[in-house]
């Protein structure tokens, strides 16, 4: 027996100790330990949470029909290009509902069907044949753009330089982004979100039509002026902007620009993407590379429209527009236009992360500032202590000595928890901490049990130590219990919840486990020290 | 040896008519508050509604009117406005889903920085959720809800019997309830945060309850002559001072939070101290009452 309980007094001991090695990190104290103790100890401790810390949680949806689009239509100039090439005159369209071929005849059948097996035909009537996408390769167009999508956030948000990201799928087209820390969340987003898309086109300056269409408009006009100039561009082209800056006034004007709808090139081509300054003027601009095949085909267009204007356009929204010289080859080409030096970073981060495959939408966007943060662990820590030193007050006020053996208990309880917590690396936020002081409370709800069975005990007229024996037993199932049906909220709340909800579930369901440790352990143990020693003739409770 | 109460024999089953009243009437309004939310008629907290919320702090205390006069002027409508005049703290939510985000918080901190030019407003938190999300969240919510009930009355009809989990179940979703009905009562936001403490709730009560009931269980067994009834309540008579000390306990914790936790706790905090006030009530009042006036058959002796 009295080995015994030694042995538990040796296991509080090392728990507690690793308890507060675990959690030494998370304190200011840490950085006043000798340098080997920071080498070979923990480091780590706990993780605040973005509502504790600052920084941008963000959600983003992959909007991956756009992608099986772009590939329906892709398939569909295959299509015409194989279709000619076997001398089949046939018409493929590709619309909304998807890609018309006409006229149905079983020659055009056979040729799509043995280059895309992928296409299913769901209607032959009126003449034309409308295939679509099969539903199989729909889904994989959409699951493999929300990884391609994710894939490409990690690489721009390791350029960009946030430490520890984390970025991870939420479901088959949601992206899940936290943030910590990061001071400058628009530009944040907006580097995250860029499609991207880097195409380059020709602009048709030998079209009438565009010397009638005014230098430029003023933002928020262009809708206007696509509306007004629509009917009399031809099929083949279409109105884009650059945005342009002037330096003195700093007023933005949009430049307007009447350009082929043909891409040339795209940006999958590109190898590197680097900012450079013009010694001449003192300006930031983005000068890229490509690879062989890039800079071929780059030659090629050069070679083929000297004097024509190249417009490099980016998202749809053109940046620069030279007129080509000479041809280009060696595969370099530079990107200019009023950046400011942050522009031009974050436009070489996104062409050397590469474009997303789909645009993404953001769902949910939370920025917290980080003081904020900081007057939220105060006030969390401030309400704590306060709490605890209620509690603790209380039970000395009503249980007597064995309320201090409680108290004792409730103190083991939250240095185990914080132990925990930062031994498991969780992340603690402002939920959190709220459970961390709830768990205070309801800490000594096993020993009130005990205290109360034990009091029922000694009424009834036995002996201390037959009273803490059998006030153990009896309470023991209850408490159990108790603590099992906390637990299942614990669960159901970290299965449910995100972000701070699951950080008060990993308090709360820490807390009643090692609860349970110290209820039936901590504290019992104390009493056999106490009643082993000697005689026990009153219980102080 | 300090007592509250001490050998109380307090007629609870007798007073079980009089509890079902008082339950009722709060279950009706619970019900009335969840009927409120599912048509999003009640005063839905963004992450329900989805909108956007900008906290902005203040140097100077700004009064209300001044922001409110600078947003209408700034074109925004549809806007409330909260404060803490304490700290200088201004919460301004729209609730409008957009379909793109990132509109009004931008509008709203450009508005506020050009018009308190020598009172500059420093962000605090933005969070912007599209009605997508919003609505997911309300799923997700009401299904944690639901999953967690599901696994109590699971759970206690496993270690009793299933009536016991009948009562415990009800018992606690009466408490969920009423904290809900008092919440849409007093106008008070429903959000993410009050899920949580509902559901911390139901995890209290159920405690609560569970105690209770594993007296009754034991006192069955040791008092196979007495009636039910009699059982019943000296059991909760019993196990009343343990029921009151943990509350107290609880409470003392719950009111330090709601006094010194913070902005973020307060509707939380609050939240717990209804709870555990109504969590000992139903423990005493609802749970075993419907246990005993589940079906008529002789208890087991489990």
């Amino acid at each position: 027996m009295k080995k015994n309980v030694r042995w538990r007094f040796i296991l509080i001991g090392i728990t507690a100790l690793l308890s507060i090695i675990f959690f030494l990190p998370s304190t200011p104290v840490f950085q006043s330990m000798p340098e080997w103790w920071k080498k070979n100890m923990p480091n780590k401790g706990i993780t605040l949470g973005l509502d504790l810390q600052g920084g941008l949680h963000l959600v983003f949806e992959v909007e991956g029909e756009k992608a099986v689009d772009v590939t329906a239509e892709r398939i569909a100039a295959s299509l015409k290009e194989i279709l000619e090439k076997k001398g089949l005159k046939a018409e493929v369209k590709k619309d909304a509902l998807g890609i018309t071929i006409s006229p149905a005849n079983n020659e055009i059948k056979k040729a799509v069907e043995d280059n895309y097996p992928i296409l299913t035909l769901i209607d032959s009537g009126g003449g034309r044949f409308l295939y679509r996408l099969s539903d199989k390769e729909i889904n994989r167009i959409k699951d493999s753009s929300a990884d391609q999508a994710l894939e490409t956030i990690r690489n721009r948000i390791d350029q960009f330089g946030v430490s520890e990201p984390t970025i991870h799928r939420q479901s088959t087209n949601e992206i899940v982004v936290q943030l910590p820390g990061v001071k400058e969340p628009k530009r944040a987003i907006e580097v995250i979100g860029k499609t991207a898309l880097l195409e380059f086109k020709l602009l048709d300056d030998e079209n009438p039509i565009a010397a009638q269409l005014p230098a430029s408009v003023l933002p928020g006009d262009e809708e206007k002026l696509i509306r007004e100039f629509g009917p009399k561009i031809p099929i083949e082209d279409e109105i884009l902007f650059e945005r342009v800056v002037n330096k003195e006034t700093g007023r933005v004007t949009k430049r307007v620009y009447l350009v082929k709808k043909q891409t040339l090139m795209t940006g999958d081509l590109l190898t590197e993407a680097r900012v450079n300054i013009d010694t001449r003027f003192n300006e930031p601009y983005v000068s890229i590379s490509f690879n062989p095949a890039g800079a071929k085909l780059f030659e090629q267009i050069t070679a083929a429209n000297i004097k024509k204007r190249l417009a490099i356009i980016l998202d749809g929204n053109v940046y620069s527009a030279p007129v080509i010289q000479d041809r280009i080859s060696g595969g370099n080409a530079q990107i200019t236009g009023t950046f400011s030096m942050d522009e031009a970073k974050d436009l070489a981060i996104v062409l050397r992360a590469g474009a997303l495959p789909a645009p993404m939408k953001i769902l949910q966007n939370v920025t917290v500032g980080p003081s904020l943060g900081r007057d939220s662990i105060d006030a969390g820590v401030k309400a704590g202590i306060i709490g605890a030193i209620l509690v603790i007050a209380f039970m000395i006020f009503y249980y007597k000595l064995s309320g201090l053996i409680a108290d004792f208990a409730l103190v083991l309880n939250i240095l185990l928890l914080l132990g925990a917590m930062a031994s498991l690396n969780a992340t603690l936020t402002m939920p959190g901490i709220a459970g961390v002081i709830l768990a205070i409370g309801m800490a000594v709800d096993s020993n009130v049990l005990m205290f109360e069975r034990m009091r029922e005990e000694i009424r009834a007229g036995k002996t201390p130590r037959a009273a803490v024996d059998s006030g153990y037993d009896k309470a023991f199932l209850t408490i159990v219990d108790s603590h099992v049906t906390t637990l299942i909220t614990a669960a159901v709340l970290f299965q449910f919840g995100t972000g701070p909800i699951k950080g008060f579930a990993v308090t709360l369901g820490l807390g009643v486990a090692i609860n349970l440790f110290t209820a039936l352990i901590g504290t019992k143990t104390v009493f056999d020290l106490i009643n082993s020693r000697r005689e026990v003739k009153k219980l102080s409770i | 040896m300090i007592e509250l109460i001490r050998n109380t024999k307090i007629d609870f089953m007798g007073k079980r008519f009089y509890a079902f009243g008082l339950t009722g009437v709060i279950s009706i309004l619970g019900l009335i508050a969840v009927i409120q939310v599912a048509r999003g008629t009640a005063n839905l907290g963004i992450d329900f509604a989805g909108g956007t919320a900008v906290q902005v702090k203040f140097e100077k205390n700004v009064p209300l009117h001044d922001i409110r006069i600078a947003l209408d002027e700034g074109g925004l409508s549809d806007f409330d406005l909260q404060d803490l005049p304490t700290e200088n703290k201004i919460l301004i939510r729209v609730k409008k889903g957009e379909e793109t985000l990132g509109g009004f918080s931008e509008k709203i901190i450009s508005i506020l920085s050009q018009r308190f030019l020598n009172n500059k407003p420093v962000v605090d938190s933005t969070t912007e959720i599209g009605p997508k999300v919003g609505a997911k969240l309300r799923k997700d919510a009401l299904l944690a809800t639901i999953v967690a009930i599901i696994g109590i009355l699971i759970y206690v009809g496993w270690r009793f019997q299933f009536r016991f989990g009948v009562g415990a179940t009800i018992a606690t979703f009466h408490d969920v309830l009423a904290v809900l009905g008092l919440f849409y009562i007093m106008g008070r936001e429903i959000n993410l945060i009050l899920v949580s403490a509902l559901l911390t709730i139901a995890g209290y009560s159920l405690t609560d309850t569970v105690v209770v009931f594993d007296r009754i269980r034991e006192n069955l067994k040791l008092r196979q002559r007495e009636s039910v009834e009699v059982v019943m309540n000296s059991s909760i008579n019993e196990v009343l001072s343990r029921t009151i000390i943990t509350s107290t306990t609880v409470l003392l914790t719950s009111i330090a939070l709601f006094f010194f936790g913070g902005e973020v706790l307060h509707d939380f905090s609050l939240a717990m101290i209804m709870g555990v006030i109504i969590g000992t009530y139903s423990s005493i009042f609802v749970a075993s009452p419907i246990v005993l006036i589940w079906g008529k058959r002789p208890f087991a002796k489990k």
